[in-house]
């Protein structure tokens, strides 16, 4: 029925469904709660922030999530292994490819077929995830600068990023959530003439690299809005489960890439940047996006090698079949699976409870990085004006996809 | 340092443990009962020569109301000996409950805090056990194997 009302309106559904949790009565008289989001710019999404000020200063700060649940594990709990990829797209929809990496990865482990998959294959899934790694960075380090008020940065990392998004497109035929890493395989084998599409993208990228740098990295105003702001110590950091940039932004060499040396990683040469507290104080938002910009430098190194090798040893032939350990039955043996993989926001890691009877997995939990990462913002955010917030939000790097899931 | 090297290792410096391996799980995993889950945890971050000082993930599954069993499973991370493990407790389904873990590791308040929301556990001494991802007037826990959804939230009409 058309004429149907969707929506019963009372006054009080909101404080019903999302109650503060700092009441009005309770205040001390210099005390205030401001309400940021969740339909803000700077909030990436929909994210909304409770926030406990006295005066200007931050007390404490209360992030109410849930308004992009999307039940991914209740879906999961319902669908095989091979159709929850695309679930698995749309968590962090700004690095589609590092979760699909990390998703199959984690049912061939469990399949035991994770030695048998062609090398061209596993060159390509890594060259793919590196560049969404890199579309995901510039997203990142774009939409901060604007977060912090500088327009420019924001249109230079999105004319980079759309070369990514084009370049994936042809190869899977879709811009940001492809399903191109099939458990076992892919999709397609990369379309003829990407690699030399790729060596020339990287070849325009780099002077632009060093443009990105003057532009926002060692520009004044940038430093002094970021540096001493938002400082995350190390032993913090860890007790917070934080991962990925931020962490390594607080000091710690910590790339599971590395540690790890999952897929074709250990046979690739790239270092791991750690902020050193350059401009202020080791860990802070100045540092936080100076690793993402390093890392940027060491995802074109990997991608430069996966380019020269995907050339050379694992050339294209003509009878490459990218599907031939694809496996037609996925049943894995019963037991519990924990894998992590590293995501350019941190560890992505799945939990999975085969059964052994079915080929739909019994549990499927994602460990999301964005999720934890959010969650070390009351402690890092408490003390400071309540204008560094959106620098100390930004700067964390969530995608609300992957928060709420 | 394998599973059995935790065991080990476990009934030597507390008494009284029950500790077993579990050797279905990849990485390998221990189980302990979960009157005895908070001392063992506290052990495996404090000893020096485990050093968990990462809590990577806390999993809750229902197994259903024939076998009545919630399970609770963490995944910690040494990152000095780069050495992970499994640490598996089974609950009563019908008042599932558990020490809260948020005092060793702070990472542990939200990550509890959705499995409250989602499968209904009940963390004994957590600060904060509110719903995290789901509205705070929603009725059930989604996870559970028998849940039903309400049929109306706020006029909307749940089924799709």
């Amino acid at each position: 029925m058309a004429n149907e009302i969707q929506y019963t309106y009372q006054e009080d559904n909101l404080v019903r469904s999302e109650p503060n949790k700092y009441k009005e009565e309770e205040l001390r008289s210099t005390e205030v709660v401001i309400n940021l989001g969740p339909q803000h710019p700077s909030t990436h999404g929909v994210l909304r922030l409770e926030v406990l000020a006295d005066g200007e200063m931050i007390k404490e700060v209360v992030p109410h999530l849930g308004y992009l649940h999307r039940c991914f594990e209740k879906h999961a709990e319902s669908l095989p292994y091979n159709q929850i990829i695309p679930y698995v797209d749309r968590m962090d929809y700004l690095a589609a490819m590092n979760s699909e990496h990390a998703y199959a990865m984690g049912v061939e482990k469990m399949l035991g077929i994770e030695d048998k998959i062609p090398k061209r294959v596993e060159f390509i899934r890594v060259l793919v995830a590196e560049l969404n790694r890199l579309a995901s960075h510039f997203v990142a380090v774009g939409t901060y600068a604007m977060d912090i008020g500088a327009f420019t940065p924001f249109f230079w990392m999105m004319r980079d990023r759309e070369h990514i998004q084009r370049m994936l497109e042809w190869v899977s035929g879709a811009r940001m959530l492809y399903n191109y890493i099939w458990i076992g395989g892919l999709f397609y084998d990369l379309p003829v003439g990407f690699e030399e599409r790729c060596q020339q993208y990287i070849r325009y990228l780099k002077p632009k690299l060093k443009e990105l740098e003057d532009l926002i990295i060692n520009n004044k105003i940038f430093v002094e809005r970021t540096a001493n702001v938002g400082v995350l110590p190390r032993d913090l950091a860890i007790n917070y489960g934080v991962t990925g940039p931020m962490l390594r932004a607080s000091g710690l060499r910590l790339d599971l890439r590395k540690v790890d040396g999952y897929s074709v990683y250990p046979e690739l040469d790239f270092d791991i940047p750690i902020g050193e507290g350059k401009m202020g104080t080791q860990g802070d938002c100045w540092d936080r996006t100076y690793v993402r910009v390093l890392e940027i430098h060491e995802s074109v190194k990997i991608i430069e090698q996966c380019l020269e090798r995907l050339t050379s040893d694992h050339k294209r032939t003509r009878d490459f079949d990218p599907q031939q350990v694809v496996p037609k039955k996925i049943r894995p043996k019963a037991g519990d699976f924990y894998i992590r993989a590293e995501n350019p926001k941190g560890e992505l890691g799945f939990f999975f409870r085969a059964d052994g009877k079915s080929d739909i997995p019994y549990r499927c939990k994602a460990r999301a990085c964005s999720f934890v990462n959010l969650s070390v913002i009351s402690e890092i955010a408490r003390g400071s004006l309540i204008a560094d917030l959106v620098a100390i939000l930004g700067s964390i790097d969530i995608v609300l996809g992957e928060v709420d899931r | 340092m394998s599973a059995e090297e935790i065991k080990d290792l476990l009934t030597h410096t507390l008494e009284g443990m029950q500790v077993e391996v579990d050797d279905k799980a990849e990485p390998k995993g221990i189980k302990v009962p979960p009157s005895q889950i908070k001392p063992v945890l506290q052990e495996l971050y404090q000893n020096p020569s485990t050093y968990f000082d990462m809590l990577s993930c806390i999993t809750g599954v229902d197994n259903g109301p024939e076998e009545n069993i919630m399970e609770i499973i963490y995944q910690l991370y040494s990152i000095p000996f780069n050495l992970q493990v499994m640490v598996k407790v089974q609950l009563d389904r019908e008042v599932p409950k558990v020490e809260t873990v948020s005092d060793i590791w702070k990472t542990a308040n939200w990550q509890e805090r959705e499995i409250y929301d989602l499968l209904g556990v009940h963390f004994e001494n957590h600060p904060d056990l509110r719903r995290i991802l789901l509205p705070a007037d929603w009725e059930g826990h989604p996870l559970r194997k028998d849940y039903k959804h309400q049929e109306y939230y706020r006029g909307i009409k749940v089924e799709y």
